[in-house]
């Protein structure tokens, strides 16, 4: 949109000259690494607050997110059978379809659903002990 | 049906089930043993126990005899039995095993710091512990009655001697390993005589299923009448709303996550508990849709509850189906036991700490140890729900158990989710809602069992009430909350740091006043 304003800014050009900043301890350790996360989080500061509310709502995110899927899922079966009367009575190779699905197709579905939660779960717990257990 | 092979079988897991207790015995020393089994348990094995645990006689008989006579409809409870752990899975596993308590109402006291809620979370959990063993009982009975013709207070008097044994003795450590065992042997009893039947039938040429006289001509089908009743539309969703959220506020379910070792260690525990509740649920169905095709007429005397122990003899006359016939008489035994040691265990557990301890003290001047006074809190915790079983005419196994599942669902899910989750949970809004959920859910529960069924709306409002008092008590608990911000526990941010941080970390879980 305006392709000349970070090339040449008009009335700019007596600037001083740069100067680098720079500490003469470069290798001396900041404040953040004598002071771990998990400090923030013990001593209820407002950073540590904001940690825990990010990680609580990761995860709750994820099960609602599971718990959702499983509604629309199953929850939607009876909706179908009484929407689509048809389904009541379908066959798949001689198998009611209905059967098929609720006395079969169920368990192995909720098993991955299931594994499915544990991993992710598992992921945002350990991204989360990276980011406040590193020292 | 032989009475010597079935009583053969049933003393035998009976045998077992004690031997196997006494093993525990010798291992189980401290207080920690004895409750949650020092806490070592590896995933794979307590999840066998939990397994072993909830597969009770509705799990075992009540499912086929559903299918048997009310059809399709009846598939909701196996899957409702294994949703409802995947939903205690996603909301409150790592959480509850993090919170680091014996029971629940340890788990409401550490997380809402009040001994109040603690009193009225016991109450709940005895009362629900009696409502599911209920069931246990009269299934016992009624699998003795099949097998040996005896009258059905003998089988129920089994149950109730050999649970009083082994939970008394041993504790959590030998429960443990007798619940482990147990799930193998029910996957087992249930499965092999299902293969048989299935080889037979399809040998038979596979003839279809046969809908008596009477009966409903849509069996097969969804939405016929669940079972029956009006308005299946409704049921159905009650039906699974009861049983997806009311597994987690079971009192027997939630002692087994205190045996596990970490928060991670109970999400694999409860993944591989899915799996085998998976496996297991598979087979119940079979007997019910076979027995349509063997037995299409109900034979004189028998429950649609005993079609299980009915059928192989139906099949396969003489010897083979006799002999499987006692198979599944043992595998229903260890059903009713070890749901039975199990809901005892946590039964006994709460009315030791909460309502006996102290007046037990008071009366015999401190003389009863700890251990005694556990194992008077155990014979109690059987005696009443024996007695029960004498007095209530049996509703159906798993219709009874629905009951229960409807009231965990509607007091101890509220107060698990919104303890887990949500900060703004007050005191007063935790026991409004334990209140309101337990008052309206066991009200209906009241009026079912002790009225008898009712027709129309109000029989099914009534008759599964979870799609109405859950939703009430989880509005009760939230609203209450929000009108007493004064009344949020103090050290609640600890709590959650407690309940929801790896244990990687090196945090302080404890609120600083301990």
């Amino acid at each position: 949109m305006t392709p000349g304003r970070s090339s040449e800014p008009p009335e700019r050009t007596a600037r001083p000259a740069r100067v680098r900043v720079t500490s003469s301890r470069r290798d001396a350790a900041t404040r953040r690494d004598l002071r771990p996360l998990t400090r923030d989080i013990d001593e209820q500061t407002d950073l540590g607050e904001v940690y825990m509310a990010g990680l609580m709502s990761a995860q709750l995110r994820l099960a609602l997110r599971v718990l959702a899927f499983g509604a629309v899922g199953l929850g939607g079966l009876p909706l179908l059978f009484l929407l689509v009367p048809d389904t009541r009575t379908l066959e798949i190779g001689s198998v009611p379809f209905p059967w098929l699905v609720l006395g079969v197709l169920v368990y192995p579905i909720a098993i991955l659903v299931a594994r499915y939660y544990v991993r992710q779960s598992e992921r945002i717990e350990r991204e989360f002990s990276q980011v406040v257990g590193r020292t | 049906m032989n009475a010597v092979y079935g009583l053969t079988a049933i003393v035998l897991v009976c045998l077992v089930t004690l031997g196997v207790g006494a093993f525990g015995l010798r291992l189980s020393r401290t207080t920690s043993d004895f409750y949650v089994a020092g806490r070592a348990v590896t995933p794979y094995r307590n999840a066998s126990a939990i397994g072993g645990e909830y597969l009770s006689a509705a799990s075992f008989l009540g499912i086929a005899g559903l299918v048997y006579s009310s059809g399709f409809d009846m598939l909701w409870f196996p899957v409702g039995y294994t949703v409802g752990y995947v939903v205690l899975l996603v909301l409150v596993a790592a959480p509850l095993r993090r919170s680091g308590a014996y029971t629940l109402p340890d788990f409401a006291e550490a997380r809402l710091e009040s001994t109040r809620i603690r009193l009225l979370s016991s109450v709940l959990v005895v009362g629900i512990g009696w409502l599911y063993l209920l069931p246990q009982l009269q299934g016992a009975g009624l699998a003795l009655r099949v097998v040996t013709g005896a009258p059905t207070w003998v089988g129920s008097l089994v149950v109730v001697v050999v649970v009083i044994a082994n939970v008394a003795a041993g504790g959590m450590r030998s429960i443990t390993l007798v619940q482990a065992m147990q799930y193998w042997l029910k996957l087992t009893a249930i499965a092999i005589p299902a293969f048989v039947l299935l080889g037979v039938w399809m040998a038979d040429a596979t003839p279809a299923p046969e809908i008596a006289g009477g009966m409903n001509a849509h069996w097969g089908e969804p939405l016929s009448g669940f079972g029956g009743q009006d308005h299946p539309v409704y049921v159905t969703y009650s039906t699974m709303l009861a049983l997806a959220l009311g597994t987690m506020g079971l009192p027997h379910v939630l002692v087994r996550f205190y045996t596990n070792p970490d928060g991670r260690a109970a999400r694999r525990t409860t993944l591989t508990v899915v799996a085998l509740l998976g496996i297991f649920y598979l087979f119940p169905p079979v007997y019910g849709v076979l027995g349509r095709v063997y037995l299409p007429e109900l034979p004189e005397g028998l429950r649609p509850d005993s079609i299980v122990l009915a059928l192989p003899s139906a099949v396969v006359p003489g010897t083979v189906g006799e002999v499987l016939s006692a198979v599944l008489a043992g595998g229903a035994f260890a059903a009713f036991l070890s749901t039975a040691s199990g809901l005892t265990m946590s039964v006994a557990g709460v009315l030791d700490q909460d309502l006996l301890r102290g007046r037990l003290g008071r009366i015999t001047g401190e003389d009863a140890t700890v251990v005694q006074g556990f194992r008077l809190a155990t014979v109690l915790a059987m005696v009443v729900p024996y007695a029960a079983s004498r007095v209530v005419e049996p509703i159906g196994l798993a219709t009874t158990v629905g009951l229960a599942f409807a009231v965990a669902g509607s007091t101890f899910c509220p107060l698990l989710v919104l303890g887990s989750w949500w900060r703004g949970l007050s005191t007063v809004g935790a026991a409004a809602g334990l209140l309101s959920g337990g008052f309206l859910a066991a009200g209906a529960v009241l009026i079912t069992m002790l009225g008898g069924p009712l027709d129309g709306w109000p029989g099914a409002l009534l008759g599964q009430p979870a799609a109405w008092t859950i939703p009430i008590a989880f509005c009760v608990a939230v609203i209450v909350s929000l009108a007493t911000p004064g009344r949020v526990p103090r050290h609640t941010s600890r709590t959650m740091v407690r309940l929801h941080t790896p244990e990687d970390l090196q945090l302080e879980r404890a609120p600083s006043h301990r």
